[in-house]
């Protein structure tokens, strides 16, 4: 996947992804069986199961409250639900620390922006790359060789990334100064850098105008098909969500009302009801 | 029109990422090395050296050590002066058990003792942030001092309960104890404090300083990404207090001469809390100037009498400087939150977009 980031080779190989993430979808990646999660009293989540394929950009949806970031946030480990199971690349763990969600390839970005604001646009994205940096602590002082080469390397996997979103321009940024677009920008870099294998975007698009969503979305059908990266998608934008997602899978109150493609969900009558409202 | 990057490019990524990448800041951090390595020495007197070079310099590094912690890990500690008393009870302990052994080599292991205390008072941090992290640090102060007090081991069994420094040597030369010239032990100091700026300014660029930041601006983001909080944390308050304690060893062995618990009270926390509020937080060069500030400016105030021969008591030379740092205090606070060194980099990209400051 790391290899095929070379943005100039990159046509010839597209099609290739492309039809090889077509002839493998059947193979699931994520797979999270009657989680239930509650805080308290409050059901967050009950017993919802679904799964998402390898290759896919999988939506989830949704009214407000009905426990949809809950839901990312018990796949990569910051919430541990009380019952159900969760398998991952076909193993399964009872309770995953947020530090093993990350390091065997599941980022995110969030939904309220969670940039480093006291850092530049560059390290926020080379933060990313952390868990992929290993020299201790005697080469971070002196500097030099290895840590050095390290850093460098890095570095240049970043400037791909940093290509690749066109924010060039930005690069010695402080993230805390930048217009909101280019910081959820920035955001979707960090994830990028991880090279992740799941990657769980909450609200990509939420607050941005037609243009900033349109770039967005071109990124993440990108990211989708030339780096393989399967993807998993929160959004309030249906027009949105439609045209990106290959299946959606509906939330409501907690609890799973629907699961199918997109024209399959938006005839759905329990989504139009949970969307809509039902007189009673 | 002088401060301009133009024309200087980078072509690799080494020359992009260097601690200066602009030649007019190397050529000055150059020209202060000269004058502190050089001129100093040479021209300063003993008052100047022994009375504002060092204890600025000692300051400095703990500022640095607070600033680890504070502005670039994002934890709050006001158990500083405590971990300055390790460093410097470790360090005379170690020197009177070993006499022979190197006594800077004694001064670099005196702050592992200052790091694994500052771990342990650093646990709290996992559970609670900000001004309460605060008032558990400071357990650690009242702790610490106490500890300095009632355990008679650690200062031999004085009587008098102080440290006194022995004499050391280094390459033939007394570089401790009474018979130290201040210029030896100015040299030592400075050359101390120059590595491990320059170590800290490493560190701090690298994948560890990173985690802290990661840390210090978004702690629930920097989980998801992976970093395990535990020990980022800890790290942190190992290696700032190493810093503090190395500083308490330098304070006591190259400044004081003797130090008693009263060197390493509150007020002494509070005064390098201070520094680096002024100076700024999150910025090694800050440090050095809030130390400035909060020391040097007093010092110079209360020589202006006697250097123009005015006929102003000391006492009230002194009300008078605390009168003019408070008013300054609250000048720089409002002018620029962030400290000194914040005005300072504004100041430069001003400087570089001078006379045209939209072409940017």
């Amino acid at each position: 996947m790391s290899a095929n980031i070379d943005i100039a080779g990159m046509s010839n190989s597209e099609t290739q992804t492309g039809a090889q993430a077509q002839a493998d979808a059947k193979e699931v990646l994520l797979s999270v069986d009657n989680v239930t999660l509650t805080f308290g009293g409050v059901k967050a989540i009950s017993d919802i199961s679904f799964n998402i394929n390898k290759g896919e950009i999988r939506a989830i949806i949704g009214p407000n409250g009905a426990g949809k970031t809950s839901m990312l946030n018990v796949i990569n480990g910051f919430y541990h639900p009380q019952k159900g199971r969760i398998s991952y690349k076909g193993k399964t763990r009872k309770r995953m620390k947020p530090y093993h969600a990350a390091s065997s390839g599941i980022a995110r970005t969030f939904q309220n922006v969670a940039l480093f604001s006291g850092m530049s646009t560059l390290d926020n994205i080379m933060s990313g790359r952390s868990l992929k940096m290993k020299r201790g602590l005697f080469w971070q002082i002196l500097h030099v060789g290895p840590a050095r080469a390290e850093e460098i390397e890095h570095r240049a996997h970043v400037e791909k990334i940093i290509d690749f979103l066109e924010i060039a321009h930005i690069r010695k940024q402080p993230v805390g100064k930048l217009p909101y677009g280019l910081q959820k920008r920035v955001e979707l870099g960090r994830a990028m850098a991880m090279e992740p294998e799941l990657l769980l975007l909450d609200e990509p698009m939420a607050g941005m105008n037609l243009e900033e969503k349109e770039d967005m979305s071109r990124f993440v059908l990108d990211l989708n098909s030339e780096f393989g990266t399967t993807i998993a998608l929160i959004e309030h934008d249906m027009g949105v969500v439609m045209d990106l997602a290959d299946r959606v899978v509906v939330l409501d109150y907690g609890q799973k009302i629907a699961d199918g493609t997109p024209s399959e969900v938006q005839s759905n009558q329990r989504v139009i009801d949970a969307y809509l409202g039902v007189a009673s | 029109m002088l401060y301009r990057e133009a024309g200087q490019f980078k072509t690799t990524y080494a020359d992009d990422q260097a601690l200066l990448p602009i030649a007019q800041d190397r050529i000055g951090l150059l020209l202060i090395l000269i004058v502190a390595f050089v001129a100093m020495p040479m021209f300063a007197s003993e008052f100047f050296l022994s009375s504002i070079m060092i204890p600025f310099l000692v300051f400095s590094l703990a500022a640095i050590g607070l600033n680890i912690l504070m502005g670039f890990a994002g934890q709050l500690s006001l158990g500083t002066g405590a971990f300055m008393g390790v460093g410097a009870y470790s360090c005379y302990k170690m020197t009177t058990i070993f006499p022979d052994l190197n006594i800077l080599i004694v001064l670099l292991l005196s702050g592992l003792f200052s790091a694994a205390i500052g771990v342990v008072f650093g646990l709290p941090s996992l559970r609670i942030k900000g001004l309460y992290l605060a008032i558990t640090t400071l357990a650690a102060q009242f702790f610490l001092e106490w500890c300095f007090i009632r355990i008679e081991w650690l200062y031999n069994y004085n009587d008098s309960g102080a440290i006194e420094v022995p004499q050391r040597m280094l390459f033939g030369l007394a570089i401790t104890g009474p018979h130290a010239t201040p210029i030896t032990r100015y040299l030592v100091i400075l050359s101390v404090v120059a590595v491990m700026t320059l170590v800290a300014a490493n560190v701090l660029r690298g994948r560890i300083g990173r985690s802290w930041m990661m840390i210090r601006d978004m702690d629930i983001a920097a989980e998801l990404m992976g970093i395990r909080p535990l020990f980022s944390k800890l790290s942190a308050f190992a290696f700032s207090s190493y810093y503090c304690g190395v500083a308490g060893a330098l304070m006591v062995f190259f400044w004081l001469g003797s130090a008693e618990v009263e060197s390493f009270d509150i007020n002494h926390s509070f005064l390098i809390l201070f520094m680096v509020i002024i100076g700024g937080m999150g910025s090694l060069t800050g440090c050095f100037m809030g130390a400035a500030f909060i020391w040097v400016l007093p010092v110079i105030l209360r020589a202006i009498p006697t250097a123009f021969e005015l006929d102003i008591l000391a006492a009230t030379m002194e009300h008078i400087s605390s009168i003019v740092i408070g008013v300054l205090i609250i000048f720089f606070l409002i002018v620029e939150p962030h400290g000194l060194a914040r005005l300072w980099r504004v100041g430069k990209e001003k400087l570089r977009t001078w006379p045209f400051p939209y072409a940017n």
